[in-house]
């Protein structure tokens, strides 16, 4: 306990391991050992708190379980999920009529509400987890790997949006338009990959490229608008996502987009010489996606750890007023930020018409990307590969929702509740502090640096 | 506490040498009016365009031969223009941009109307009235909301999750309890959950503002959502069938042409946008709690000073803010619509265009509003008559517009100092 803490890390430290360490689902990733948790608990986390009188030296299997916990980071996203699980786990009873019936004579027989309750939730709970990671039941490689096949198709296009709105929120700006940005990049991508006649590679090259120029487009509007006039990007990003929306739906109906043999809103089909390869035969939806999404994600970690530009981007976003007497110019930074950013995120959108998820456009193609990305970003602690890994939980709950669904009739929206509250613990971790009696440790607070206001 | 300024590059050397904000509009309005006069000039027809004050093709009417009316009015924007162009005093600026951007759309609609096919080339002004109020409801609770909120300093993104929650327990106990009042006071309960979320977690917690109304948004999409397929869907008769508030007719006032069959025979929500824009607007600037919520707003380290209690303020504020939208939300699904999943559809963030447009205030709000809700009303008309317009490009103007806003185009929009940063008493 000799190691006072500095309350307030500035966004720019980054130990190597807290990259490793955000995520305790360790199930949802299949890159991750599940020992890693423990590992770096005692790396990251440590007390401000004086050890009460009385106890001079702890030994090593005390100190552990003091810093299990602790308020660090990894102990505070598992008990989020964990919170999120319980909320969750109280909507699926209150949404059961047959369930709450149960709770009408509870004080006579109190084991049929526990035991309705047990079984409605068990089995929501187990579907999820089949779904997502592994079903004991499944014989045969396809029927073994569907389920991660399925994460990391989800997980793909998440990791590009989440980057995109982490990128941005290392730089100071707080991109909201991922959504827009995919969006204005599958319309490209889309078009690119069933307009022009061109050879395999190339084509899918010429597609990716188109998407990613069309989110870039899209993220240097409010970029130029920041740095220019000094309009604030949230509102832009905002108002840019449903342009881009309406610009959608207003071309899939054209004539050369839209699909001549259907009547309602759907576009002509890519081509398969503009599909990204699928990973493991043509039964399983995993495609390439995924390693693009790996290699961003390395990419990333790059630029913002080892290139100027990230280390001129961290400046920016830490304080500008700084940057700007240190002789970087902020507003150049803002753009590119949002240039990169939008990029990302059109990359991400990109995948979704390019890969298996989709082969035209809809007026719903993109689903929430943009938006789940904010929460990717988020619970990744705006590192790169915290990125990753939240992107590969958010995957896991999407294709184990999927199977909920059809399973247990809990419906989809379940997963939509567990990100958004699995976020709001990791943003608030003086809550989870305080339900769950943890000690201080170094906070795992959000470092976005965004008291800004508008 | 790291307030970091954002750069205001540039936006002080707008204003220099000839070329002055008023002039620039100028040149903007001039062009605009010549396009007018040319273009709408050259494809309206020769018919006349008739904007009739019933909800029918009878009835009185304002004529005027198509042609004529594109160029007339084209010329007013131009002369609009022109006047700004050639330098007249400020207090004129605003009558001149209005009159100018009014005579445009009149413009516009005489090409439209009279290159309606025969039959339908009338344009029902009491429908296109009430159209707009109705369209513009949601917006104006969704505005005041954040009006309420703001002013005090607290970012309040969640106004789409605020009226989407109104929405669904307005409809959820309205149906359940089969009384419309019911509906209405779970529905202000709804909107107040997740705006005490907000207050809780932004005020206590100190989350970023914008991202706790984001994910608030998300949390309140997924609850309703996730509910509705599991009780509304399965059961609708009994937990999606809400009583819904019948029309109120005014007497007299509702006599008045246009604008009484338009507004006076509505019901209790439109009434009660209108009374509590005017409550909020003189609760704001002539009460004591008005000023202090500004000053909260504006600097609360000073406000505290003085003895104002800022964090209980706030939270107060940001839980009337709960209280106003879900009532919005409520004049959804207790006056026109049953529940559906997410059927707020964006409307939360083209209130809070809404509020930016009006700058921050409550009849700046309401103006902005009814603005959006004659954009929609008008795509909506548009496509009722066949128009060669994609209403698509016609929904995108209240975004649009907003970009134009913030980017500093139609003046300055300054948002309360203190608006997204967490107090803490030092």
């Amino acid at each position: 306990m000799t190691n006072p803490n500095p309350v307030s890390g500035s966004p720019d430290k980054e130990p190597a391991t807290e990259a490793q360490e955000s995520l305790s689902e360790a199930r949802a990733t299949p890159t991750q050992p599940a020992g890693d948790t423990e590992q770096t608990v005692p790396a990251t986390a440590t007390a401000k708190r004086p050890a009460p009188a009385g106890e001079s030296r702890p030994g090593m299997g005390r100190m552990f379980l003091d810093n299990l916990w602790a308020a660090n980071t990894v102990t505070v996203t598992v008990l989020a999920v964990l919170l999120a699980m319980v909320v969750g786990a109280v909507l699926i009873i209150v949404s059961d009529p047959e369930v709450l019936a149960t709770y009408s004579y509870i004080t006579a027989r109190p084991s049929d509400a526990l035991n309705a309750s047990w079984t409605v939730v068990s089995e929501a709970y187990a579907n999820l987890f089949k779904g997502a990671i592994f079903d004991p039941d499944a014989v045969g490689f396809t029927a073994v790997m569907s389920p991660i096949s399925e994460t990391l198709t989800y997980a793909a296009p998440l990791v590009f949006t989440g980057l995109s709105v982490a990128l941005a929120f290392r730089g100071g700006l707080f991109n909201i338009g991922a959504q827009g940005q995919a969006t204005i990049a599958v319309i490209l991508a889309a078009v690119a990959g069933f307009a022009l006649p061109l050879p395999p590679v190339v084509h899918l090259l010429v597609a990716l490229i188109a998407g990613a120029l069309g989110g870039a487009l899209w993220g240097f509007i409010p970029g130029i608008l920041k740095a220019r006039a000094g309009a604030h990007e949230v509102i832009n990003t905002i108002m840019l996502n449903y342009v881009a929306v309406y610009f959608l739906s207003w071309i899939i109906v054209q004539n050369g987009v839209q699909n001549p043999n259907r009547s309602d809103a759907i576009s002509k089909p890519v081509d398969s010489t503009a599909q990204l390869p699928r990973l493991l035969g043509d039964d399983l939806r995993v495609h390439a996606g995924i390693l693009l999404a790996v290699a961003a994600t390395w990419f990333i970690a790059w630029l913002l750890n080892r290139s100027t530009l990230g280390f001129e981007l961290r400046a920016v976003g830490a304080n500008p007023d700084a940057a700007r007497t240190a002789g970087i110019s902020v507003t150049k930074t803002y753009v590119l930020v949002m240039v990169l950013a939008g990029m990302l995120a059109g990359l991400g959108g990109s995948t979704m018409v390019l890969g298996t998820t989709a082969t035209a456009l809809t007026p719903l193609v993109i689903a929430q990307i943009g938006f789940d990305g904010i929460l990717v970003a988020l619970l990744g602690r705006v590192k790169p590969w915290g990125v990753l890994l939240a992107a590969l939980l958010f995957g896991a709950l999407q294709a184990g929702g999927n199977r909920m669904q059809s399973y247990s009739g809990i419906s989809l929206e379940l997963v939509t509740v567990l990100q958004a509250l699995i976020v709001i613990f990791i943003a608030a971790p003086a809550l989870v502090k305080t339900i769950f009696q943890l000690r201080a440790a170094r906070a795992a607070r959000l470092q976005t640096s965004l008291a800004k206001g508008w | 506490m790291s307030t970091t300024a954002v750069p205001e590059v540039a936006v002080t050397a707008v204003d220099e040498g000839f070329w002055t904000r008023n002039r620039k509009i100028g040149v903007v309005l001039l062009a605009l009016g010549v396009l007018a006069a040319v273009l709408f000039g050259a494809l309206a027809t020769d018919q006349h365009a008739r904007f009739t004050l019933s909800e029918t093709e009878g009835g009185a009417a304002l004529e005027i031969n198509g042609t004529v009316g594109a160029i007339l009015f084209g010329l007013i924007t131009a002369a609009a223009g022109g006047a700004l162009l050639a330098g007249v005093p400020k207090r004129w600026f605003a009558l001149l941009l209005g009159a100018g951007l009014v005579a445009f759309v009149l413009s516009f609609l005489c090409w439209q109307v009279s290159a309606a096919p025969e039959g339908r080339n009338f344009m029902p002004l009491v429908n296109v009235v009430r159209g707009t109020f109705i369209l513009a409801l949601p917006l104006i609770f969704g505005a005041l909301a954040g009006v309420l909120c703001e002013r005090s300093g607290v970012v309040n993104v969640a106004i789409e999750g605020q009226l989407l929650m109104g929405a669904f327990s307005g409809a959820l106990f309205g149906s359940m309890s089969g009384s419309v009042w019911v509906g209405l006071v779970a529905a202000a309960i709804g909107g107040a959950f997740i705006s005490f979320l907000l207050a809780v977690f932004s005020i206590r917690y100190l989350v970023d503002q914008v991202v706790m109304g984001i994910v608030l948004n998300l949390l309140a999409v997924g609850i309703t959502g996730f509910l509705y397929e599991r009780l509304m869907q399965t059961d609708a008769a009994k937990y999606n069938s809400a009583p819904r508030f019948g029309n109120w007719e005014i007497p007299l006032l509702s006599d008045i042409p246009l604008i009484g069959p338009a507004l006076f025979r509505g019901n209790i929500f439109l009434y009660l946008g209108l009374l509590l824009v005017l409550v909020i607007h003189l609760a704001l600037f002539r009460t004591r709690w008005g000023l202090r919520t500004r000053s909260v707003g504006e600097h609360p380290t000073a406000a505290d000073t003085l003895g104002v209690k800022v964090l209980r303020l706030r939270y107060r504020n940001v839980i009337l803010a709960g209280l106003v939208a879900g009532v919005g939300g409520a004049s959804y699904t207790l006056a026109l619509y049953s529940f559906t999943k997410n059927m707020i559809g964006g409307k939360g963030f083209i209130a809070l265009a809404a509020l930016i447009f009006g700058r921050w205030s409550p009849t700046g709000a309401l103006l902005a509003a009814l603005f959006f809700g004659f954009a929609d009303q008008l795509a909506t008309y548009l496509g009722a008559i066949g128009s060669s317009i994609p209403s698509q490009f016609l929904a995108m103007l209240p975004y649009l517009a907003t970009i134009l806003a913030v980017a500093g185009l139609v003046g300055k929009v300054r948002a309360p100092a203190a608006d997204g940063k967490p107090y803490i008493k030092g």
